[in-house]
């Protein structure tokens, strides 16, 4: 057992990065539940904005495009979803599972020609000098823009829903569809628009892990990382904030667990891998003592009575 | 301009027509699809609706429709009642491998003796397996308001490491050279789920699904508890008012899912399936939400969805490998089906008006 | 069991499971457990899939289907390749032994080919697999040779006689070479995961491992060693993996099921199929050393190309003794050779590793 060999600015700095596709992911699901619209269909979107992005960055050789176009993929999909939910009315729970499958399927399809291909590289951000600064350069100023970017939208969420206009009306929407809609408001634009929103953030954080993470694409290549993004937003109880702690959490534990072992230090595997969703578990029901609550009408399917 | 107006009452023609009428546009967008891909539309369409039923090998496939479908329907009629009571199991596949490995330990505990009891007890240990499962996130509910969605669904991770665990450790066959996975159940008869009659593919697990279809009928229809879990559902705060405890149907919901699935995993592993391995589970768990939700969580309905969902999954493997369509173009298909599924469905609650500019 | 006869009467009274004649293509089927398109394991077994259409043209024709899940399915899409008129049937993955020995039983006249696995329990089931091992000892090699860190890493997937057996070679070849040579195992409990494979060689690499090597089918760790551009090297795993030639992809094991996919077919063509274990390696081409870039130093470079010759000639085992076991026990006496039996079920480290294997 050597502990001393564990560096604990690298770890830091690489908990930031395996923590970004959940955190992205996570934060579009968020807004589409502030809405009051659950969508399942996570997983479907990110690899479905995992081969855009990567088909679209090989092609064109700029990641930056790349991102772009896995944020429409993932947008377009998630445009489905919301056509099924928003004016079919059909139930969001089947509707986001059927995404997923349909995700899969399509992003397979796509990607059938771009196996072991690499990607065109994202550079880090040069930050000079700033990254010389022992410790904090590490950690801090090392990253390539998307790590900064899912950072910002986190604080650009959290901005929208506490202090501007727009936020509350998300919020109204989904707290109370009729005495939002009885408001004026209009109910399903604003859904739509956090659908579409959700989706792009499910594809950059698809995208993230098929151009920076592991730089390739291979068929279900996001392994259930949309799952965990669920999962988070729920964990964060539909906080901004709280949605960063726990993807930190989630790629935390992981690296940690994986650090431990290279390190040489007696663990019992097959519990550790176990340990973030317990770990969850037992988060979640201490925080369950505070009252934070789902968006009341969540899930719900609404119609105007005009 | 279109407009949608809610019909008083869902409408019976509808709710007939309109699942043939989404397969049918299926058939022409999945065609359109299969054609693009370079593949005989008519003829890979025909393959994966009419070669399992009707086909040269039907003979075959009619029974595996059953033997595919049974797991689903089981776990869907469980996951059903809980959603109508508005209590979302998403973790139906953590107790589907949980009752599975506590019901194969068992059978495995008696090896190699031979008795009747075996076989009986496995399935008990299978459904409190699956029970004892869903009960972590049921009294995490009752005690703490903890979200159940999420912590069944974090425990679908912790039952597959549990899996792979035991598929290397204490259930690995130990003739087995090392060799992960346990020893074969189809093998050994006093816990082998044999077909009831032989060549029609009725395993225990068939016959306990037609079962649980009746069970939930019966007990949403002509039950005080099935009209409570109905009512919980529709009108938590009327059902309150009524005198119903919530926080016993959240444990009897939770709880009776748990069971069927788990008895869904205890009879794939000791019949069609075999042995525990570090992969046992297929995703059963979560495509009998799929079911549960096509089937409009009514237990004639789920039935018909679970057959349904077979006969792609049965169909589509005909058409990858005699046709040599890809697995992915399948899985868009399936996608696809439910999409149109879930569209169609609106036609049954809602009437179409075309509105006129004065009205509006 | 009366009716599964009657499949099979069925099925040979329609005259699609017997032998082929002459005339008609022989008919090769394979099941694959995930996507071609893996970029690894299946996929490499469908290049050999391919390799027999090269080989024979029309007189073989070729069926797949990817991503089957093992238990019950994979017993309907057997049947359903034997009844689709399936002369052999590879199935590619340990999961499928059950399936494949249940499958066989009923259908006597259709051969049967499982990878991994060892049980062939009705006389038309082989088995077959490739000493992955062979190739673990080259490059470990390499990599007691280059580290500079003398720290070498292994991402392990599962803990089973397969990867045992890799990690022992992997590490006795380093240490032959590097007496100071430490190895560093991480188990991630997968075959397939990209963002953990890439998180678990991060790990390795900030605690100073400087040569890394998968036992897990993506590209991923290749992928995270190419940041540290050019101080960590790695290798190929399952397929070449070119795209990260020269470096860090310094050198790859190559699973080649070309050349035994085309002995068996061309077997049953003849008529003269027969049961076997097959376990072939570097002397059969079944397991092969992709090409060794110039980021290797020409000396290490030709150092691994004797031992690559010394092992396909026969002439060298990579288990050979003397050798102990990690708790200090003799296991081979100078100049033995390891047993097949005892390999298939290795199941403890040799003397030098620290760790334990996880239970």
């Amino acid at each position: 057992m050597d502990l001393s060999s564990i560096n604990p600015a690298l770890l830091l700095a690489s908990l930031l990065v395996a923590s970004t596709p959940i955190l992205i992911a996570a934060i579009g699901e968020l807004v589409v539940e502030r809405s009051g619209v659950l969508n399942l269909g996570v997983e479907g979107m990110m690899i479905t904005g995992a081969i855009c992005g990567f088909a679209v960055a090989v092609e064109t050789g700029s990641p930056a495009l790349g991102f772009l176009a896995a944020a429409g993929g993932g947008a377009v999909l998630a445009l489905l979803f919301g056509l099924l939910t928003q004016f079919a009315l059909a139930n969001q729970v089947a509707s986001g599972l059927a995404l997923t499958l349909f995700g899969l399927g399509l992003s397979a399809l796509l990607g059938k020609d771009y196996v072991g291909i690499k990607p065109p590289p994202t550079p880090r951000l040069d930050f000079g000098p700033l990254s010389d600064i022992p410790y904090l350069g590490r950690i801090l100023f090392s990253h390539d823009l998307m790590v900064y970017m899912g950072l910002a939208l986190v604080a650009a969420v959290w901005a929208m829903l506490k202090y501007t206009r727009a936020g509350l009306v998300l919020r109204a929407v989904g707290e109370n569809h009729d005495a939002a809609h009885a408001l004026g408001f209009k109910v399903i634009r604003v859904r739509l628009m956090a659908i579409l929103f959700g989706g792009a953030c499910a594809g950059l954080g698809g995208a993230y892990i098929s151009l920076i993470r592991v730089p390739q694409w291979t068929e279900g290549m996001t392994a259930g990382a949309g799952w965990i993004a669920l999962a988070l937003v729920v964990f964060a109880s539909w906080k901004a904030g709280r949605v960063l702690l726990g993807a930190w959490l989630f790629g935390g534990i992981t690296v940690l667990q994986l650090n431990l072992q290279a390190a040489g230090v007696k663990i019992p595997v097959e519990y550790l891998s176990m340990s973030p969703y317990l770990i969850t578990i037992l988060v979640l029901v201490i925080m369950s003592a505070d009252r934070s609550r789902a968006p009341a009408s969540l899930g719900r399917t609404f119609q105007a009575s005009s | 301009m279109l407009k949608l107006e809610k019909r008083p009452q869902p409408s019976r023609l509808w709710t007939y027509l309109t699942p043939p009428f989404a397969v049918l546009i299926t058939m022409i967008a999945g065609g359109a699809l299969f054609a693009l891909l370079g593949n005989d539309p008519v003829e890979a369409i025909r393959t994966i609706f009419w070669e399992p039923l009707f086909g040269e090998f039907a003979f075959y496939y009619r029974p595996q429709l059953l033997v595919k479908g049974a797991p689903l329907v089981l776990i869907a009629i469980g996951l059903s009642l809980g959603f109508r009571a508005g209590i979302w199991n998403i973790g139906a596949e953590g107790q589907y491998i949980v009752g599975a490995l506590t019901g194969a330990g068992v059978g495995l505990a008696f090896y190699p003796m031979e008795s009747w009891v075996i076989f009986p007890l496995m399935v008990l240990a299978g459904a409190l397996g699956g029970w004892a499962w869903a009960m972590i996130p049921a009294l995490l509910k009752v005690r703490f308001g903890t979200n159940e969605i999420l912590v069944s669904l974090m425990l679908v991770y912790v039952a597959e490491g549990l899996l792979a665990k035991m598929a290397l450790g204490l259930l690995k066959n130990p003739e087995g050279f090392g060799f992960p996975g346990s020893r074969n159940l189809q093998q050994y008869p006093s816990a082998h789920n044999a077909e009831i009659i032989a060549g029609t593919g009725m395993h225990w697990g068939v016959l306990s699904a037609f079962l649980a279809v009746i069970f939930a009928y019966v007990l949403l229809n002509r039950h005080m508890l099935g009209y409570q879990i109905r009512l919980t559902g529709e009108a938590p705060r009327a059902a309150r008012f009524s005198g119903v405890n919530p926080a016993r149907i959240i444990l009897v919901c939770l709880g009776l899912s748990g069971a069927l699935a788990g008895l869904a995993g205890m009879f794939e592993v000791s019949g069609p399936s075999g042995q525990v391995s570090i992969d046992f589970n297929s995703g059963y768990g979560f495509t009998a939400i799929i079911v549960a939700f096509l089937g409009r969580l009514h237990p004639v309905g789920i039935l018909a969805a679970g057959l349904l969902m077979a006969l792609t999954y049965i169909g589509g493997e005909i058409a990858q490998s005699n046709l040599g369509l890809p697995a992915a173009a399948i899985q868009m298909f399936q996608g696809m089906l439910l999409f149109f599924l879930l569209a169609v469905d609106m036609l049954t609650n809602y009437r179409i008006r075309f509105k006129t500019a004065e009205a509006a | 069991m009366k009716f599964i006869k009657g499949i099979a009467g069925a099925a040979l009274a329609l005259g699609i499971a017997g032998a082929a004649s002459a005339q008609e293509p022989t008919k090769a089927c394979f099941v694959y457990v995930g996507p071609i398109g893996d970029g690894g394991w299946t996929y490499q077994h469908h290049q050999g899939a391919l390799a027999l259409k090269e080989e024979f043209g029309d007189k073989v024709e070729i069926a797949w289907q990817d991503s089957v899940p093992e238990g019950a399915d994979a017993e309907r899409v057997l049947t359903q390749f034997v009844l689709s008129g399936c002369d052999i049937v590879f199935t590619t993955s340990f999961g499928y032994m059950e399936a494949t020995n249940k499958i066989a039983g009923q259908f006597p006249d259709v051969k049967f080919e499982h990878a991994t696995g060892y049980k062939r329990e009705h006389p038309n089931v082989s088995t077959y697999d490739a000493r992955f091992y062979e190739g673990r000892a080259v490059i470990g090699h390499i990599a007691g040779r280059m580290t500079k860190t003398n720290k070498i890493g292994y991402i392990a997937s599962y803990p089973i006689p397969e990867v045992i057996q890799g990690i022992n070679s992997y590490f006795l070849h380093a240490q032959k070479v590097n007496p100071e040579v430490e190895l560093v195992v991480t188990w991630v409990y997968t075959w397939f995961d990209p963002a953990k494979e890439a998180d678990a060689t991060r790990a390795m690499i900030d605690q100073g491992v400087d040569v890394i090597t998968a036992h897990t089918d993506s590209t991923a760790p290749l992928a995270e060693a190419a940041k540290e551009d050019g101080a960590v090297i790695g290798f190929g795993q399952a397929s070449d993996m070119a795209a990260f030639k020269p470096s860090p992809r310094v050198a790859s094991i190559i699973d080649n099921w070309a050349p035994y996919y085309i002995k068996r077919v061309q077997a049953v063509m003849d008529g003269t199929w027969e049961q076997q274990a097959s376990w072939a390696g570097m002397p059969e081409g079944e397991v092969v050393i992709g090409e060794i870039t110039e980021a290797v130093p020409a000396d290490v470079k030709a150092e691994a190309e004797a031992m690559i010759a010394a092992i396909t000639a026969g002439e060298y085992h990579p288990f050979t003794g003397p050798l102990k076991k990690q708790d200090g026990s003799d296991w081979l006496a100078e100049g033995e050779v390891a047993d097949d039996g005892t390999l298939a079920g290795m199941n403890f480290y040799v003397e030098g590793i620290t760790g334990d294997i996880p239970q």
